[in-house]
């Protein structure tokens, strides 16, 4: 039952709120907008005051072997997950091969706007974490890619990674900020962070709504605009995989002995679907796999699902597992 | 004003892509062009806009100015980047006034 309360109680928070403002409005085919330059800049914030956030928790904790091992499971999973994913893609809808595996790409990278989300909304349960899980949803990210573009090649299809491509997805600027900032954050310390604190701790809620507002609006729009394009079958899969990805996240969570809130920030991790790094990859890797297929699962479907059921959920199962509550 | 005659190519092509574009055009020796941003459009992959889009997604346009006995070579280049992708490749006759710097 307190899973439940946990769960509606989080549905009534001002990010939560903002982000359905977005969604309904763009949904509505309001003239609403943020400007592109400014959700931009909302980003580059976000994703330093994570990062930062982080590297202060682990400064304070040092490194011990379960951050190292972390990030060993945080990697193997981004490659599992794709392998999961297409295989309930085939099952569940009639998807061609190369569709499937560019789909499955998604699912097992990483949203970090999820992963902040989720980060804030066990701050304001009080609910402690790990701070080294913004460095696994970093490592977390390209993995997935590799795996994808195996089972593509599997099926005849797509292209080599060659150089470049590994250095666009390696070093693309959200990562390169959320890693750099982590690491300043790692040599400053509590020293650093009573410097900046009043910058990257008071204004990051409001900020996060300002850029979940935002969200909301791509993500209404991307789903307004792609009508037709998903099946029920490819639905289905758009909710089903969030869940099926936690329930992995869970399992190494609690074999890691992670805290309450590192596994369900583990569960959010493997529960959630890139948009920006896994979509330009595939654009370059398979460009004969349909963009408007996976771009609108993973921002119109899944981003949606795990923002509003997903999180207050995953926070909830994991305390309650935990028993931590 | 004496006008000299050139191509002028434009390549609609996913932004993703750009850089590779721009690198291919530069090997083969093009020495000048625009990239644009696209705003939006409608074509075989259905109405698309610049809305809605995230990262580096969404199209550009690269425009190039191109004296006739090369256009051939720029678009060899062109091709063998953009073949496989969604995007447009148009040549159109254009007027230029300074041959010299094409």
């Amino acid at each position: 039952m307190d899973i439940f309360a946990t769960a509606a109680q989080n549905l009534t928070t001002p990010m939560i709120l903002c982000f359905v403002l977005g969604l309904a409005a763009a949904l509505a085919r309001s003239d609403l907008s943020v400007p592109e330059a400014m959700a931009k800049a909302m980003s580059l914030y976000l994703l330093f005051a994570i990062g930062f956030k982080g590297g202060v928790s682990v400064a304070g904790h040092g490194f011990d072997a379960q951050l190292g091992l972390s990030l060993l499971a945080g990697v193997a999973l981004s490659f599992a997950l794709p392998l999961v994913a297409f295989g309930l893609l085939r099952v569940l809808t009639n998807l061609s091969a190369l569709d499937a595996a560019a789909v499955s790409a998604h699912y097992g990278s990483i949203s970090i706007v999820t992963f902040v989300t989720a980060t804030t909304t066990l701050a304001q349960q009080g609910i402690a974490s790990e701070g080294y899980m913004v460095a696994v949803a970093a490592a977390m990210e390209a993995p997935a890619i590799v795996s994808a573009l195996w089972l593509a090649a599997r099926s005849g299809a797509g292209r080599r990674m060659d150089a470049r491509l590994w250095h666009e997805i390696l070093l693309n600027g959200s990562i390169v900020l959320l890693v750099g900032s982590f690491l300043i954050g790692m040599i400053t310390g509590q020293d650093g962070m009573a410097r900046i604190d009043s910058f990257i701790v008071a204004p990051f809620q409001g900020v996060l709504c300002l850029f979940l507002l935002d969200m909301g609006l791509v993500a209404g729009r991307g789903l307004r605009g792609s009508r037709g394009v998903l099946g029920l079958g490819t639905l289905a899969f758009g909710v089903l995989m969030p869940v099926v990805g936690a329930g992995f996240g869970l399992a190494v969570g609690l074999v890691l002995g992670l805290s309450a809130g590192g596994a369900a920030l583990m569960m959010v991790l493997c529960a959630s679907a890139s948009y920006i790094a896994v979509p330009a990859a595939m654009r370059v890797a398979l460009p004969e796999a349909n963009p408007a297929l996976y771009l609108t699962l993973s921002l119109g479907v899944t981003f949606p699902f795990n923002l509003i059921i997903g999180i207050p959920a995953y926070v909830a199962i994991a305390t309650a597992v935990t028993g931590a509550a | 004003m004496h006008m000299h005659p050139a191509k002028r190519v434009e390549i609609i092509i996913e932004a993703p892509m750009e850089a590779r574009l721009s690198e291919a055009l530069i090997k083969a020796g093009v020495t000048g062009f625009t990239v644009l941003p696209v705003l939006g459009g409608s074509g075989r992959s259905g109405h698309w806009t610049r809305e809605g889009q995230v990262g580096r997604s969404g199209m550009v346009a690269v425009v190039c100015l191109i004296r006739p006995e090369r256009v051939d070579n720029l678009l060899d280049a062109a091709f063998a980047v953009v073949e496989r992708h969604i995007g447009v490749v148009c040549v159109t006759d254009a007027q230029v006034m300074r041959a010299e710097r094409f």
